[in-house]
């Protein structure tokens, strides 16, 4: 079915199964290959992106439900929380294999736009959903702490 | 993970002392990344077609090293990146000797070519795994580079007709004083390519190393933070089917018959194909595929395939372990020891299969052309991947291009003798007569079940104890599947033993005057094995350093004590044991429902110890709070890059620790994706604090070593805390019954 999706402020008419999960239609029709395959059901969290400026899980999401949504991926995401969150990432090095961080980072900045200044609990429960197998999670957390504190400086 | 490959078993060429001046033909664009220190600079991230120009003029210094016209310095990685950082630390390496200005290196992978880039010590095969890469190219790469420095000196000697010994070089700068003439690399570089370089290059005092031991940033990490870093997965080439495949529910199992009917009423299908491991459908998308492959209906063949629970395994493993009798290692006279000791401990250990689970599923892009298959795949074994798809399409192997990408993590996974999955879709390619490129994507369900596994063990440990408390005599017996039997690399088994089967047993440090290690070599299990992020040291260091911890105990002495009276002839060993138990504050009292607990092991080369920390409760729940890691890797070239690898290390290691197991029923893999294979997640992530201990030895690798010690020195605390040992892994909810 055609379907016109709004990726990162543009429009994409694509022509694709109705039951075509968003994270393929992204990856195979719209061409942005950042947003990661890991698992298929919703329980890694590496195919992450933000719809309507909230974390969902694009695996296991028809394209056609995201129609008349702002659908925002890593390449994409721009906000102040997003840059702070790409630079922290970078200063601290967090990625090693990289392949869940597109994930990682996009449930991180939807954390960020709604708490500007989350404890260790908050980015658990905000983060908890997102699977490294590199085991980054402690850069992760202190990349999260960093960026927050550059926003409130 | 190739931590075995002995090099007697293959031909080791002199170290290569080919022509600086060869010009490397890249085939196929690579890669390439970058970063700059400077934060308005854009990454440097691109891909392009095979054919697509380089941005500037590049200038070849030797295989390695190229110098563009724009003053960038691009270091050829002939190893995989999976996260292990080596596009980083190779390229400090060379920016070292160079006296290059970070912010100007670059890195991209190498073709694929065992002639130039071997790994050294594996002979003529290019390989990454035994956490190799740093140790085997520190002296290369140095060369490579001071030779390159060299011919960027002459060069400008020739211009400025001033004496090379006058010309200074620093921070990607050459320099005169006298005459006061300065160039950048860029500027030298294609006059620099005309240079020779000197047969021996001096090499820097490393008293003088600038970069090396200091932060420098992480190449990969701005591409890896806005989506533009390329894995495999995301290869595109025109025309291109991606297939799916049905794999056997039983590991063994043949096809007997399919129906491609329904799968070829899926829109989008457009071929089904069977291939030796199952039927492939392709289509023009991955969901297409996935659809047409979960349609199709396949009657398997199951005389021959694996049908045992993993729980019958274990019990026969159990047995066999008692009849262990290859002698891996003998000092003194065991038997005697033990039947004339005072108190014999004797304990059992459980260790189960496990699955690698890197973060993306096994995947590879195959694209055949007349006299060519060429190849993008976050390749570990670039040149057995090349032997095999020769052999498939009946090419040379440098016919066989390959183009590695950077892996979603590997752990082992990806350096399969046999190239399982690149097989798989060189086959597939094939079968459609080379009509399209084809992308094999394998689902998290086929990685799960259909894939490679640490191998189940079984131990069993006797230690001999005297009245004052000292270790006479100890004995470990252990079955376990031989990773190398049945595969090209089979020639390096020595004696019947398979030396992944006994490393972080036989090399115990400690001093014992009567030791012996013996092997069963479990045959007949249909479960193919692989090497897991460090190897043999998994069940090995765990079940060494548990079984030391509870003989201390039970000789009424300090677990660390203990261990430092029997390292007094190992400096290295010693030097982690105690950087660790001082930084962690070993001795403090914790109160109650708290423990600690402490290992040390040796692997690749480095020397690791561990100390964690524990919280339990009544109920046994438990919590791990802190570890404290100290490490001996050499020289520290990248030390936050080794203090990552420590901390992935240790979560990888404390993942497979509290939950990790790969069960079978009826020999099908119970655990299919990560519902039930459930890894460590941020909420579990202790802190973790590495120490790196200073070291002017040569530099060894740090992807795995930091996984062994975390396994005991956990069931360690928690023997601390609650008087109970583990003896099964994993720990799971063992204390809360």
């Amino acid at each position: 079915m055609a379907i016109e999706l709004n990726v990162n402020g543009k429009v994409h008419s694509v022509d694709v199964p109705n039951d075509k999960p968003l994270l393929w239609v992204l990856r195979e029709d719209v061409g942005l290959t950042g947003t990661k395959f890991g698992c298929g059901i919703a329980q890694c969290g590496a195919c992450t992106v933000h719809l309507d400026g909230q974390p969902m899980r694009s695996c296991i999401m028809p394209a056609s439900a995201a129609a008349g949504m702002k659908i925002t991926t890593v390449e994409g995401v721009e906000s102040p929380a997003a840059m702070a969150i790409r630079t922290a990432w970078r200063e601290l090095d967090v990625v090693q294999c990289g392949y869940c961080q597109s994930g990682q980072m996009m449930s991180a900045t939807a954390l960020l736009e709604s708490n500007t200044s989350p404890t260790d609990d908050d980015i658990d429960n905000a983060m908890r959903g997102n699977l490294c197998r590199c085991a980054t999670y402690q850069r992760i957390r202190a990349a999260i702490h960093r960026a927050a504190d550059e926003l409130e400086a | 993970m190739l931590g075995k490959i002995d090099t007697r078993h293959l031909v080791r060429p002199a170290l290569s002392r080919r022509s600086f001046l060869t010009v490397v033909g890249l085939s196929g664009a690579g890669f390439m990344i970058g970063c700059s220190d400077s934060s308005d600079t854009e990454p440097l991230a691109e891909t392009g077609p095979a054919d697509a120009p380089q941005p500037a003029t590049q200038s070849a210094m030797g295989p390695f090293v190229r110098i563009g016209s724009d003053n960038t310095v691009t270091v050829l990685i002939k190893h995989l990146d999976k996260g292990q950082g080596v596009t980083t630390g190779l390229p400090t390496i060379v920016a070292e000797e160079l006296d290059a200005d970070w912010s100007q290196m670059r890195a991209e992978f190498a073709p694929a070519d065992p002639t130039r880039y071997n790994n050294l010590f594996f002979g003529p095969f290019q390989a990454t795994g035994g956490s190799t890469s740093i140790a085997n190219s520190w002296t290369q790469l140095r060369q490579a580079a001071a030779g390159a420095r060299s011919m960027l000196v002459d060069a400008a000697a020739a211009r400025w007709q001033v004496p090379a010994a006058d010309i200074v070089v620093a921070k990607g700068v050459v320099s005169h004083a006298a005459s006061g003439n300065e160039a950048s690399f860029g500027e030298l570089a294609s006059a620099a390519a005309d240079m020779t370089p000197p047969a021996e290059p001096a090499l820097k005092d490393p008293k003088d190393f600038t970069l090396i031991g200091t932060h420098v940033s992480r190449l990969d990490s701005n591409a890896k933070t806005d989506g533009s870093a390329i894995y495999t997965l995301d290869v595109t080439r025109p025309g291109m089917l991606t297939a799916v495949v049905q794999h056997p529910p039983k590991f063994g199992a043949t096809v007997a018959s399919f129906d491609p009917t329904a799968a070829l009423d899926v829109p989008g299908v457009s071929e089904v194909v069977e291939i030796p491991r199952g039927v492939a459908v392709l289509a023009d998308s991955f969901w297409s595929a996935k659809k047409g492959r979960d349609a199709l209906e396949v009657v398997w063949a199951e005389a021959d395939a694996e049908q045992r629970d993993s729980s019958e395994l274990l019990d026969e493993y159990k047995a066999l372990a008692e009849q262990a009798s290859l002698p891996a290692r003998s000092d003194g006279d065991v038997s005697a020891a033990l039947a004339s000791a005072d108190n014999v401990v004797r304990r059992e250990y459980a260790v189960p299969f496990l699955a690698h689970a890197t973060m993306e599923p096994m995947d590879c892009v195959v694209e055949l052309r007349e006299d060519v298959c060429e190849i993008w795949t976050g390749a570990q074994l670039q040149t057995g991947d090349q032997m095999v798809a020769a052999h498939i399409t009946g090419l040379q192997p440098e016919q066989v291009i390959i183009n590695t990408e950077f892996a979603g993590g590997s752990f082992g996974r990806r350096a399969v003798p046999g190239s399982d999955y690149v097989a798989e879709a060189v086959t597939i390619a094939k079968a459609i007569d080379g009509r399209a490129p084809v992308k094999l994507i394998w689902t998290r369900e086929d990685d799960m079940a259909s894939g490679f596994y640490r191998p189940m063990s079984y131990h069993i440990m006797e230690g001999a104890l005297d009245s004052d408390g000292n270790i006479g005599a100890w004995r470990h017996r252990l079955a376990v599947q031989s990773i190398l039997a049945g595969t090209a690399f089979e020639g390096m088994i020595q004696d019947g033993i398979d030396s992944a089967s006994v490393e972080g047993s036989r090399g115990l440090p400690y001093a014992i005057p009567n030791l012996q290690v013996d092997l069963y070599d479990v045959a007949d299990v249909g479960v193919p094995v692989l090497w897991w992020r460090s190897v043999g040291h998994t069940q090995n260091g765990y079940v060494t350093e548990a079984f030391i911890d509870e003989l201390a105990v039970q000789a009424g002495k300090d677990p660390y004590e203990l261990r430092r009276e029997l390292l007094k002839d190992h400096p290295r060993h010693l030097g982690v044991l105690e950087l660790a138990a001082e930084k962690a504050g070993w001795g403090e009292d914790l109160g109650p429902g708290r423990g600690r607990g402490i290992a040390m092991h040796e692997s690749f080369g480095s020397f690791v110890a561990e100390v964690v920390d524990v919280t339990v409760n009544e109920g046994g729940e438990f919590s791990v709070d802190r570890v404290v890691c100290a490490v001996d890797c050499g020289i520290a070239i990248n030390p936050d890059v080794i203090r990552a690898q420590m901390e992935g290390g240790i979560g990888y290691g404390l993942s497979a620790a509290l939950r990790e197991e790969v069960t079978l029923a009826g020999g099908e893999v119970q655990q299919r994706n990560f519902d039930r294979y459930r890894p460590l997640r941020i909420d579990e992530m202790p802190d973790i604090d590495v120490h790196i201990v200073p070291s002017a030895e040569a530099p060894t690798g740090v992807g795995e070593p930091g996984v062994p010690p975390l396994a005991p020195a956990l069931v360690n605390a928690l023997a601390d805390a609650t008087g109970r040992r583990i003896y099964r892994m994993p720990i799971g909810d063992q204390l809360e019954a």
